[in-house]
């Protein structure tokens, strides 16, 4: 295992030295010490290596990750994993908002709260939080699935698309065109999937199902009052 | 026989387009969405001229002398910044908005020509990076097709903050467009209306733009330089929050920038003509200190090499063309009447981009439409355009004595109108009054 301690690295070299492994051994381990909320911490990984990162971290980390998998031991700020593309996010802690945004692929688990915004425009990626979500959670989300444990706050799923969000806890005001669907059993083998592949002891029984009402798709003047 | 009627008089608050707007918003109950920019007529570079030399200066020699045109892009911080040969990169336009053969046309023609095109709202093409040599990738609020290994194979990053046509509005292409190809490219489902963000979905203010930049810029290794888009409304503090979040570029559009949809009332009401832009923005990178530190980059309503010269003179670095380079694709050109006929309206008049059945084959999905263009014939036409325009600013520059395009300076503008003397800051002609400074 390689370490790097960020009190004495730049994030600079730091990312420098986990982009050359572009295609590296899958055996490479990396921990990471003393990241003190710093901004952009692994963003842009292109190999299938392990990064564990001791601390809290900023806005950003694992930005647009490739099939790394990034294990943060602490909070994180905004944009966790935005943008990621595959592989696997794990924060054991509370996230800040726009949880993996516009992600396209990949896994992201939160074990702790995850603030506004998250899962926004996301665009494949699969997030699991095993906490609450804030307002406007998978504003605009395009495909993927959003998994809530606790409770959503208002507005979730605004001008959803296709993504599937599932929630145990409480669920507030419906953004626009977001509706409960019914839960089949390809939904429920769907969501204990999703709770496996993210080592969440959860019983899907006990989760509702979010998606589109699809009468946004089209402009049509007599849903001008949805907005 | 003779007809003793008085003559009719028309209202001016109530002209015939106005009254035909009404009737059709009676009808639908819905704005009108349409494609190019706006209408109205505004304050523009044609109110400015220049000051050609005489005995107090001397001019270059026309046909004998170098007037040079090359610009660098991204000095500030990147490690590779963009060497381009012209003043004039191409400007944003989606794949969805526009046709594949329209985008491989822009591509051929700006490397012929030694510069740069921009992606658009719907992410990269394997035809547009292959015939673009210098490659402008978008961050745009909606991410559609965002990934990074586009963002590494760019050989800049634009952040879109907003646009002149439509400041503080998102993208917008209507279902007829979301074809299978560009669905998939965005991860939408086909033939939806698609609207996009008009905020990005993982920053908000300046602050988290610095941070965002600096996030991007970790992620090409500093490589890449990044521009900064903004439509032109408050431009002093827009630019000055640019250049604090790290902009190596500000790319400016005012509001006579296109789009290929929006609401008309967006087009006609919102942003400042670029006119008066343009010297917002070179004013804040003087007090800054940081004029051709960062560069700047003006759009919005440039059509001929006057227009270039005018905006270089005025301090911009380089322009951006967007609707003018369809324009030298074919966009309104009178050929395939009965198509716009069909569309309602006739050459000349078409802003039906919207539609996706540009009778040009240059804003369509449609392959029979996109077949009548040809991208070696459109990249054709676009280099005799550029050309053409570079043509027309080297002129300008000789006769004021410049040896490069980038030594014009204000002080060979003079303004025709007040209201352009006070936009553009430069004397109005045959006096050395600038509104809103008093006489120097």
């Amino acid at each position: 295992m390689t370490v790097i301690d960020l009190s004495k690295t730049s994030i600079r070299d730091l990312n420098q030295r986990l982009h050359d492994l572009n295609g590296a051994d899958r055996t490479n381990e990396w921990r990471i010490t003393n990241p003190n909320g710093e901004h952009a911490i692994a963003a842009g990984l292109n190999a299938p290596i392990n990064v564990q990162i001791d601390g809290p971290v900023g806005y950003y980390c694992g930005g647009m990750n490739k099939e790394a998998m990034i294990t943060i031991n602490g909070h994180c700020g905004w944009g966790v994993g935005e943008n990621i593309m595959s592989g696997f996010i794990r924060v054991k802690g509370n996230a800040s908002e726009s949880v993996g945004a516009s992600g396209v692929g990949g896994l992201i688990v939160i074990e702790g709260d995850a603030s506004s915004r998250c899962g926004i425009s996301m665009k494949g990626v699969d997030i699991v939080v095993t906490g609450s979500v804030g307002h406007m959670s998978a504003f605009l989300a395009q495909k993927g699935h959003l998994v809530v444990c606790g409770d959503v706050g208002p507005d979730l799923g605004a001008s959803i698309y296709e993504t599937v969000i599932y929630v145990q806890g409480e669920v507030g005001r419906l953004g626009a065109d977001c509706i409960e669907k019914e839960m089949t059993p390809e939904h429920r083998e769907n969501l204990t999937r999703l709770l496996r592949q993210a080592e969440v002891d959860a019983d899907p029984a006990r989760f509702r199902r979010y998606g589109s009402a699809r009468k946004l798709y089209h402009f049509n003047v007599d849903h001008a009052d949805a907005y | 026989m003779t007809d003793d009627r008085p003559p009719l008089r028309q209202s001016a608050s109530f002209p015939p387009e106005v009254l035909a707007e009404i009737h059709r918003a009676a009808d639908q109950g819905v704005y009108e969405i349409r494609g190019f920019g706006a209408k109205r007529s505004l304050p523009t570079f044609d109110d400015l001229v220049f000051l050609g030399a005489s005995v107090s200066r001397y001019p270059l020699e026309g046909y004998r002398e170098k007037c040079e045109t090359n610009v660098t892009l991204g000095t500030r911080f990147a490690k590779k910044p963009i060497e381009i040969k012209i003043p004039i990169t191409i400007a944003g336009m989606s794949f969805g908005s526009l046709g594949a053969n329209a985008k491989e046309a822009l591509g051929r023609a700006a490397t012929e020509m030694g510069t740069s095109t921009t992606t658009g709202d719907g992410g990269m093409t394997e035809e547009e990076r292959q015939s673009s040599k210098t490659l402008v990738y978008q961050v745009l609020p909606s991410r559609y097709g965002m990934n990074p290994d586009d963002l590494r194979r760019g050989d800049a990053i634009e952040v879109v903050v907003g646009q002149g046509a439509k400041p503080g509005g998102g993208g917008m292409l209507l279902g007829q467009k979301i074809t299978k190809r560009v669905a998939g490219m965005r991860a939408l489902p086909q033939g939806i209306d698609q609207r996009s963000a008009s905020r990005h979905p993982d920053w908000t203010g300046p602050d988290d733009l610095a941070i965002k930049i600096r996030e991007l810029r970790e992620i090409t290794d500093w490589e890449k330089p990044i521009y900064v888009k903004i439509g032109a409304t408050r431009t002093s503090y827009d630019v000055a929050l640019a250049v604090k979040a790290g902009a190596d570029v500000v790319v400016l559009d005012g509001m006579q920038g296109g789009t290929g949809a929006t609401q008309d009332v967006f087009l006609e009401h919102v942003g400042i003509p670029t006119l008066p832009a343009v010297r917002l923005a070179v004013e804040a990178l003087e007090e800054l200190d940081m004029h051709r530190e960062v560069q700047l980059i003006v759009s919005g309503g440039i059509r001929t090499g006057a227009d270039v010269a005018k905006a270089l003179a005025m301090g911009a670095d380089a322009v951006s063309i967007g609707t003018a380079a369809l324009v030298a694709l074919g966009c309104n050109k009178a050929v395939h009447i009965e198509d716009y006929q069909a569309l309602g309206t006739e050459p000349g008049y078409c802003h039906h981009c919207h539609t996706g059945l540009c009778p040009v084959g240059i804003t369509t999905q449609v392959p029979e439409l996109e077949e009548r263009l040809p991208p070696e014939h459109g990249a054709r036409l676009l280099k005799n355009y550029l050309t053409t325009m570079v043509l027309e600013a080297q002129t300008l520059a000789r006769a004021c004595g410049k040896s490069h395009l980038h030594n014009l300076e204000p002080e060979d503008l003079v303004a025709l109108t007040i209201e352009a003397a006070a936009m553009a800051g430069v004397p109005l002609a045959g006096t050395d009054w600038i509104p809103g400074r008093g006489a120097t």
